[in-house]
């Protein structure tokens, strides 16, 4: 007979490779969740999730308004996807989408990177996508803490209790 | 619930050891509670304390308190290591918040 023990997470490690808004606030809520409960957490930006730690973009980030069937008009029915090609309706539901989530106290980008990192969470940003889109670290938030390899942050992620998580 | 014994009087408690009546709260009880999550009250710790009493009803947030003016998020997190919001809340023997912020 097997006993059934839960190991409890005591740390999480998320890689966050997209930009638009949701991608983004998915790995932030998540990194800043785990150390409100006391937990260890790392965050890897890589490829376009590294508008999410450039200064000039972080602020900036905008919903998905073409291909994304979650995506409803005020009142619930359905996002015609053609209305998201038109200038200014991506830009203008992104604003909506940050208001709204204003409201129930989940702040911007910045904001929300000075609560991890006050946490005790670590920000890091990919070597190979920092080297392609020709940024520095003077680009990139002050709370990266280094551009590192995929493989340093696997080296950092290990542990009892501890996950990997892709958003 | 459960009952337990904090300062002499016997008081419910949830079962992850919320008081169930905040009204039953009292600073004794504060300082016995903080002593089982090794925490060791000071002056400050009393006035977050005191702000999350009275903002119990608010939907508190890390972020909410990190606003108080009392104290930043940095500091709230040194005064209760470990899980600021969940570990405050049940010193001050409010209700546990729900909040994912």
């Amino acid at each position: 007979m097997t006993e059934k023990k839960d190991t409890q997470v005591k740390k999480v490690a998320i890689i966050c490779a997209k930009a638009a808004l949701e991608d983004v606030y998915a790995a932030l809520v998540m990194a800043n969740g785990a150390v409100m409960e006391g937990m260890e957490a790392k965050v890897f930006f890589t490829f376009f999730g590294l508008d999410a730690i450039t200064k000039k973009q972080m602020n900036k980030l905008h919903t998905t308004t073409v291909g994304n069937p979650g995506m409803r008009m005020p009142g619930g029915l359905p996002f015609p996807t053609l209305l998201g090609t038109i200038p200014g309706v991506e830009a203008g539901v992104s604003a909506m989408m940050r208001s709204q989530m204003e409201k129930l106290d989940i702040p911007p980008v910045d904001e929300f990177l000075d609560m991890i990192t006050a946490g005790g969470g670590e920000i890091y940003a990919c070597k190979l996508a920092v080297d392609m889109f020709k940024l520095k670290k003077e680009d990139l938030s002050d709370h990266v803490i280094d551009i590192i390899t995929i493989g340093d942050f696997y080296a950092m992620a290990g542990g009892e209790g501890s996950q990997v998580i892709f958003t | 619930m459960t009952q337990k014994t904090f300062a002499g009087l016997n008081l419910e408690v949830t079962d992850e050891g919320y008081l169930v009546d905040p009204s039953k709260w009292t600073e004794e009880i504060a300082k016995e509670i903080a002593k089982e999550e090794n925490i060791e009250l000071t002056e400050k710790h009393f006035q977050v304390l005191k702000y999350i009493r009275e903002n119990a009803d608010s939907g508190l947030t890390i972020r909410k308190i990190g606003k108080s003016g009392i104290v930043d998020i940095k500091g709230f997190y040194d005064l209760f290591p470990g899980g600021p919001l969940k570990m405050s809340t049940k010193i001050a023997g409010i209700k546990k918040p729900a909040s994912c912020v």
